[in-house]
């Protein structure tokens, strides 16, 4: 399998990181995601095939990290935080909303595959409650209209 | 860019570099950067180890363990390799200060992991940042790479002719990647299941070697001891509990947001004076002080002194330093379902009374508080939280249970409230979920 340059680069200079070769694994894994969209039967192959891993091993690995995801997934992953300090200040609600708009829950894709949904555990963000992900991007201080705000942005950018 | 906000009583040592761009190397320069490491190739590690103990300077992951007898229970002679581990996970609900130290002064972390090293004779260290986290990773990279253009890391540091390295590691979603003997596991490629204890990270730990694990925040505070002197950090706090906290206030307060004020504040100036108290005229009706995983404290409790030992004494834990405040408008058996729902998806499923307790809790409190209680429901909660404390291989478990028995007991009439056949009476409407009861 090809990967990008930047991944290669990247993922030679961690080999040298530890004395053992299986301690990239997971940071691997999410990089990869984040160039294919997901970990396929055939990323898995591969990334077993480099560390002298069964493909057992990688896929125990995967299924134990929230972020790791062998299916394809939208374009942009929108993570809302239902949380504690979110739930306090409208989380839920935020959520709700997202399910209303994008008609989809939790895990969900849109059809033209532009957008997922996922309610996620805290994200670090509580005092800039209620928050959400969008990908890597952290939205904060969210309210309803601002969250169809940040959409529509994700909208425009996916059609430029 | 997260925001920053500041009070007058506010004293800044973690935080002094906030907002002053010291991601830049040369103007972490100008800030006293890489100082205190310069101090400390010229001590001995005894003598680092004993200015940690000293200064009072506590675990700020959660535990509370004194940093400096923590570096002390490495050996000296080692045939394997000792490593330095920093925990950057912070997954701990309610808790969001370790991202502003990344995001702010990430030269800080790698001061204090080099001179965590230097203390108990190790040359290697690594940085770990949940996976969520990815523009910090990239932050930290850059200042790592940084360091090493300069001759700050790698061989014959300063021209000190000793050598250190330092090396960046991104996790991928795992709240129990955090506990300390997972998160090795989680460095070596593997899923997050703890280890068993003894031996202890500090004998045997990262590929057999002896690692010392601490929290961003900790290895943060570092360099200032080591500038300032350990009996400066000491006086910042009361007796045993030196130096500041960055305090993560959220939920219903006026002004949330990350604070620095001494150990020791006063929790309820701090949500009264700091936070601006309770917003839109309610009532203050709880506080969780220390992330999720510390017992609950009702309003008429917050006259308390926020060190680690006062907290202990209140009956609950000085935690993350993530106070989440709860106004008299929460439905606290919500509150305590959320709350297990959580440690039910984070649960790594290993030991029994963990997997099985926090999934039994969250069905429970699901058909609770949806209006499907029964009465003996509410001792059976308190009894199932009471029998995972410390039955459980890691604190996840205790975790779990520590929250839910003080709401049960702390705000009992609330659940006995939810017992008239209808759904909770903070809410409209909503359905009565059909989930099983469990036969004690
Ligand atoms: C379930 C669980 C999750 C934890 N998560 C974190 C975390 O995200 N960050 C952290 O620093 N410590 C966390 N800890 C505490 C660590 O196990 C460990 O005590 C800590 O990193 C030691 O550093 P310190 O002495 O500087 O606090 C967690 C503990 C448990 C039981
Ligand atoms: S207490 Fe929970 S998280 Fe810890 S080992 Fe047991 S199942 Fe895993
Ligand atoms: S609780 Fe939502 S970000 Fe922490």
């Amino acid at each position: 399998m090809k990967f990008s340059d930047q991944f290669e680069q990247r993922f030679a200079e961690m080999l040298t990181h530890y004395p053992t070769k299986r301690s990239v694994l997971v940071p691997t894994l999410l990089f990869v995601q984040d160039e294919v969209g997901y970990l396929s039967d055939e990323v898995i192959e591969e990334i077993a095939q480099r560390l002298d891993l069964t493909e057992l091993e990688v896929r125990n690995v995967i299924s134990y990290y929230s972020m790791l995801t062998t299916r394809p997934r939208g374009k942009y992953n929108v993570q809302v935080c239902t949380n504690i300090a979110c739930l306090l200040r409208g989380g839920e609600e935020l959520l709700e909303h997202c399910e209303t708009k994008l008609g989809i829950g939790h895990k969900g894709t849109t059809a033209d595959g532009l957008f997922s949904l996922e309610e996620v555990e805290c994200i670090g963000a509580c005092s800039w409650a209620p928050a959400a992900q969008v990908n890597y991007d952290f939205h904060e201080n969210l309210t309803v209209h601002k969250m169809d705000k940040v959409l529509d942005e994700y909208k425009k950018r996916a059609t430029q | 860019m997260t925001d920053l906000v500041s009070h007058p009583d506010e004293v800044r040592v973690v935080s002094k570099r906030f907002g002053k761009g010291a991601t830049n190397i040369d103007r972490y320069l100008e800030l006293d950067g890489y100082k205190a490491v310069q101090k400390a190739l010229g001590m001995q590690p005894d003598v680092i180890v004993n200015e940690v103990k000293n200064s009072g300077l506590r675990g700020r992951g959660g535990a509370g363990f004194n940093t400096g007898m923590k570096w002390s229970f490495v050996p000296k002679q080692s045939a394997k390799p000792k490593y330095v581990l920093c925990n950057g996970d912070e997954s701990e609900p309610g808790t969001c200060k370790d991202r502003l130290i990344f995001e702010h002064d990430p030269h800080a972390v790698i001061e204090g992991v080099m001179i965590a090293g230097f203390a108990v004779g190790s040359t290697t260290g690594y940085i770990y940042i949940r996976g969520e986290y990815r523009y910090l990773l990239e932050i930290m990279q850059k200042a790592i790479g940084d360091a090493y253009a300069r001759g700050f890391l790698g061989k014959n540091i300063f021209g000190s002719g000793r050598n250190f390295d330092i090396y960046w590691h991104g996790g991928a979603g795992a709240y129990e990647v955090g506990e300390e003997s997972a998160l090795m596991e989680s460095l070596e490629g593997k899923r997050g299941i703890p280890r068993i204890r003894p031996p202890f990270p500090a004998v045997v730990g990262l590929w057999g070697g002896p690692t010392v694990i601490n929290n961003a925040e900790t290895l943060a505070s570092v360099p200032h001891i080591i500038l300032g002197g350990a009996d400066w950090f000491a006086n910042l706090g009361p007796p045993k509990n030196g130096g500041t906290r960055l305090f993560c206030l959220s939920g219903h307060v006026e002004r949330p947001g990350v604070y620095e004020l001494p150990m020791g504040y006063n929790l309820k100036k701090m949500i009264y004076e700091v936070g601006g108290g309770i917003p839109n005229g309610h009532k203050l009706k709880a506080v969780v002080p220390g992330g999720s995983s510390c017992p609950l404290l009702t309003a008429d409790e917050v006259d308390v002194s926020m060190d680690f030992d006062s907290m202990m004494k209140a009956g609950s834990m000085l935690g993350s330093g993530g106070v989440v405040i709860c106004d008299d408008t929460t439905c606290m058996v919500k509150f305590a379902l959320r709350i297990m729902k959580f440690y039910r998806h984070e649960s790594c499923g290993w030991c029994i009374p963990c997997r099985e307790g926090t999934d039994w809790l969250e069905k429970t409190l699901t058909r609770f508080h949806s209006g499907g209680g029964l009465k003996k429901d509410i001792d059976n909660i308190q009894y199932l939280s009471e029998n995972m404390l410390g039955r459980t291989f890691c604190p996840l478990g205790d975790a779990a249970a520590m929250p839910t028995i003080s709401i049960v007991k702390k705000f009992r009439k609330e659940f006995e409230d939810h017992l008239q056949g209808r759904p909770c009476p903070f809410e409209k409407e909503g359905k009565i979920e059909q989930l099983p009861v469990m036969a004690v």
